[in-house]
């Protein structure tokens, strides 16, 4: 086999892999590329930017090793042959410089990134935000709605358009809380408390999930956060207002048992303080 | 209390292997043995047990001969390499078969133990071993000297990580393993969540490999620094002897991070301590910290000794000097310094402020550059040379695509504000793959081609090769692109089950047969060395020198003599060997003198053995057969250590037959 061939071998396997990738992909959607929310749609901006500026290096490598590995080829005695030459201030400054000025760009954008989406910062909203506190439990995800007085299971749902201030902390080994469709991840870790802005402005239910290893019913964390209607947000809030079960410390105990797979749950009422004591359990035993 | 501790046939049934399999592997075995033992009885074939045993014994077992202790190494990481790849194959088989109602057929704790035994194989047992491996063949050879400085302490070395490896395939059997990923974070990997033996067995094994690298980590520092030839100052050793330095800097500093923190997790697990617990005072993120400022280092371990084989292999077959030597010392030494002040970017999603995310994010980044410019120097060492496309030389370029995407893949997520979209997705381990195969893996095989010939005498087929690499770089990108797509939609890593609607089944399904395709590469590997084996009279490297080489250790003949050069070579150029070839000089009357060598000693597969027991009786709560193992070992160290006949001394005379020997052996 000639080396044209393999170059048309290699493009034909390369073409293959690219259809077959585009076939899978058809209909679904990829999460952090199809943001509903300003944060998320920030992140991927960021994203986009960085690896653009990182192109800037990487294209030439890739010319420069095709080039260079074919024109030096042993069997091509006409290229120049230097076994001595072996250093040029002028070309290793080039490349000591260029990186040095391309990760200097992007420092800049990593420091200014990363004071604007600190997910511990309030968004910066005229509305008014809403605060849902998450509890990580073996292994299903209970949200609780200290101004509503309701809570939930595997699900949760807000307005579009208002902040969500998401306050987060874990009854259960370290778990991280991620919607990607609205924005980046923070861990749920027991006696602590963690913060996450986010807000879409879109209607919608995206997948919420967690993306720390927690035990073996990790793989079922998905829950739904459905960001609605303010209107079908109120009309939501007081039918699980009205429901016959509240969440009670006795409710609590039994809800955070090691359970797996579990479907979505609703709760009027909600022990006051529940989750404080979820956090301050771990400061007393 | 129970003589056996934790130990019954009730823990034996929770194992990795339910009860029936093992008690069917045991029938199995029986009826082989007995029938194995009555053959040889009758047809009084002993002889064939007995000769083989005793020649690994002598020659291998109780060697103290780096280069054959560096092909024990070798032999580990490959039979790991293959666990590791199976599990890996079980891992992707499992998510391309879990989707919606049905569940694959894994349980989900088999499914975590699989993984967590994948990772923890693949960098303390293949990594590692591999490095360390190709580390003892050749590094004495390189800077022109007979051993290491402490040969006794680096056959312990090797006992310890052997012992390890013992360990953690004895859980496969009996027990079970940590189901709690490679790292084990607390509090999942705490009593509290993981009662079981699991994760005792995955603290031990890794403290005992861990000891073992440490103890090596000192050897070849000090071999570096004390034991070059005459003339080889710092800035004319080779390449690959720099990023050993490096890499063993960074050991000295780093494992003992490894050692403290396994040894707190261990007080929390056995002695009801609070180190790392939610509870009472403990606090799991100081664990996360610690591990990984052990872990981001441990990467730079694993890489920069391959970067120092791909300085060899690149120069070489250029047949050009190495392109900006002091650009290239610089960068590892920048490396090595950076890789300490990052360790912050495993979890900025942990939620610390956002300077301090951006700080480590900044100097993350900042890695990147002296790394860059290592690649460029490499691209201008072949340029204007002589490219020869040789295995090694295959792998070389490999790498450069696959690590240089990769790299890619870690700037993106050196940014905080980035990395909380991909931070623990598939994202991030098809970006960690990348450079562990691509970068770590690659290197490695490249050396072992590369250096083969110097160990065993003859050269590996090279079309069997190129098949094997070919298999590797498909299914490399086979494996790992759809792993970077799923990740981007929203796949976390360790899942052993998804919903249908996502759409991920193809992607999997596509990662699965990359995998097969590796599988495929690794047969080709199998299939080279047999059959190089087989061929190896025409194979046979009869000058030393078999790819035109430029350092000392192609200027002894292959494979290399127990005490590598009958006269210590005198250096005063960067390639001498390469240098010599160009001018050659009179030949000079040889004089040789006496040579003192270490004996091969079992004290050091002893130690390991004793300190084997003490870590499964503290994993199974066997606390007499620890105190034992424990008295047993400390006992041998301090009988070795009065022992003054260690030694035995070649003298000119026998040197001289030797090598006349060799020489007209090699004409012949």
């Amino acid at each position: 086999m000639n080396s044209r061939s393999k170059v048309v071998i290699g493009f034909l396997l390369a073409l293959t892999l690219s259809a077959v990738l585009a076939y899978l992909l058809q209909g679904t959607t990829i999460a952090v590329l199809s943001p509903k929310g300003p944060v998320a749609r920030h992140e991927m901006q960021l994203l986009m930017t960085v690896t653009l500026l990182m192109l800037v290096v990487v294209v030439p490598v890739f010319a420069l090793t095709a080039f260079i590995a074919w024109k030096y080829r042993a069997s091509n005695t006409r290229a120049r042959y230097s076994p001595e030459w072996d250093r040029n201030r002028v070309a290793e400054t080039v490349w000591w410089v260029i990186p040095v000025i391309l990760i200097g760009v992007i420092s800049v954008i990593t420091w200014q990134s990363s004071h604007e989406l600190d997910p511990s910062r309030p968004l910066t909203t005229t509305v008014k935000p809403i605060t849902i506190q998450v509890v990580a439990l073996q292994w299903k995800w209970l949200f609780i709605y200290p101004e509503q007085q309701i809570a939930t299971v595997n699900y949760v749902q807000f307005p579009k358009n208002t902040p969500v201030n998401f306050v987060i902390t874990s009854d259960a080994p370290m778990n991280s809380f991620w919607i990607p469709q609205l924005g980046g991840q923070i861990y749920a870790m027991s006696g602590m408390s963690t913060q996450l802005h986010l807000v879409a402005d879109e209607i919608g239910n995206y997948r919420g999930t967690s993306v720390n290893l927690s035990g073996s019913g990790y793989a079922g964390m998905d829950f739904v956060a459905a960001a609605s209607s303010q209107s079908d947000f109120d009309g939501w809030v007081a039918t699980l207002k009205s429901l016959p079960t509240p969440l009670t410390l006795q409710e609590y105990d039994s809800l955070q048992q090691p359970s797996k797979n579990n479907s979505v749950a609703s709760y009027s009422q909600i022990q006051p303080n529940l989750y404080d004591r979820v956090v301050m359990k771990y400061m007393y035993q | 209390m129970n003589i056996a501790g934790r130990l019954s046939l009730d823990a034996l049934m929770h194992g990795p292997l339910p009860l029936p399999v093992l008690i069917g592997i045991s029938i199995f075995a029986a009826i082989f043995g007995l029938a194995a033992v009555a053959w040889l009885s009758y047809f009084k074939r002993w002889s064939l047990v007995i000769r083989p045993t005793q020649y690994l014994w002598r020659e291998w077992f109780t060697s103290l001969d780096p280069k054959r202790i560096g092909v024990m190494y070798i032999v580990i990481a490959f039979l790991m390499l293959l666990r590791s790849v199976a599990d890996a194959g079980m891992i992707r088989a499992q998510q391309a078969t879990s989707v919606g109602s049905s569940h694959g057929f894994l349980s989900s704790d088999t499914f975590q133990q699989v993984f967590t035994a994948h990772g923890t194989m693949m960098i303390f047992f293949v990594g590692m071993g591999m490095m360390f491996g190709l580390i003892n063949l050749i590094l004495p050879l390189q800077i022109g000297a007979r051993d290491v400085a402490f040969p006794f302490l680096n056959s312990v070395s090797f006992w310890l990580f052997a012992a390890g490896f013992v360990l953690v395939n004895i859980s496969l059997f009996v027990g079970e393993f940590a189901a709690t990923g490679w790292l084990a974070y607390p509090p999942l990997s705490e009593l509290a969540y993981s009662p079981g033996v699991g994760v005792d067995y995955w603290i031990w094994t890794l403290q005992i490999a861990g000891i073992g690298s440490l103890l090596s980590g000192v050897n070849f520092l000090v071999t570096i620094l004390r034991m070059r030839a005459p003339g080889m100052t710092l800035m004319k050793m080779p390449m690959f002897v720099w990023s050993v330095l490096n890499a063993m800097v960074l050991v000295v500093f780093a494992f003992p991070i490894l050692t403290v923190t396994l040894a707190l997790l261990s007080l929390d697990r056995t002695m009801g301590m609070h180190f790392f617990t939610s509870n009472a005072g403990g606090n799991p993120m100081m664990y996360v910290n610690l591990i990984w400022a052990w872990g981001h280092p441990e990467v730079y371990i694993l890489i920069l000794p391959a970067f120092g084989v791909f300085s060899e292999v690149v120069a070489t077959f250029s047949r050009k000097r190495l392109f900006g030597y002091k650009s290239m010392v610089w960068a590892l030494g920048a490396i090595t310094f950076f890789s300490f002040t990052v360790w912050l970017h495993h979890f900025f999603t942990m939620g610390a402020g956002s300077n301090v995310n951006a700080f480590f994010g900044i100097m993350t980044a900042v890695i990147a550059v002296p790394t860059g410019v290592k690649v460029f120097n490499w691209l201008f060492t072949m340029y204007r040379g002589r490219i020869y496309f040789t295995t090694p030389m295959m792998w070389f370029l490999g790498f450069v695509v696959t690590f240089t995407i990769g790299g890619m893949a870690g700037v993106l997520m050196s940014v905080p504000a980035i990395d909380y979209q991909v931070h623990n997705t598939l994202f991030l381990v098809a970006h960690f793959h990348t450079m562990i195969v691509g970068g770590v893996l690659f290197g490695y095989f490249a050396g072992f081609t590369y250096w083969f010939p110097k160990m065993f005498g003859f050269t590996l087929n090279e079309r069997l090769g190129r098949y094997a690499f070919w298999c590797w770089l498909i299914g490399f990108v086979l494996a790992f692109v759809p792993l970077y797509i799923l990740g981007l939609m929203g796949a976390a890593r360790r899942l052993d089950h998804y919903d249908a609607s996502l759409g991920w089944q193809g992607l999997f399904i596509v990662a699965g047969v990359g995998v097969m395709v590796i599988m495929l590469g690794i047969g080709f590997q199998v299939l080279q060395i047999i059959v190089s084996v087989i061929r190896r009279s025409s194979l046979k490297d009869t000058t030393g020198d078999p790819w035109n080489g430029r350092t000392l250790e192609w200027s002894t003949v292959s494979p290399a003599p127990s005490y590598n050069f009958a006269i210590i070579p005198t250096v005063d150029t960067r390639d001498p060997f390469w240098e010599a070839k160009q001018s050659p000089s009179k030949a000079k009357k040889l004089v040789y003198q006496d040579i003192t060598m270490p004996k091969n000693t079992s004290v050091g597969i002893i130690i390991a053995a004793f300190v084997g027991f003490a870590c499964f009786g503290i994993v199974w709560h066997i606390w007499w057969l620890s105190a034992l193992a424990c008295t047993g070992a400390l006992l041998t160290i301090i009988v070795r250590s009065t022992d003054e006949n260690t030694e035995y001394i070649i003298t000119a005379d026998e040197l001289a037959r030797l090598e006349s020997s060799t020489n007209s052996g090699g004409k012949a």
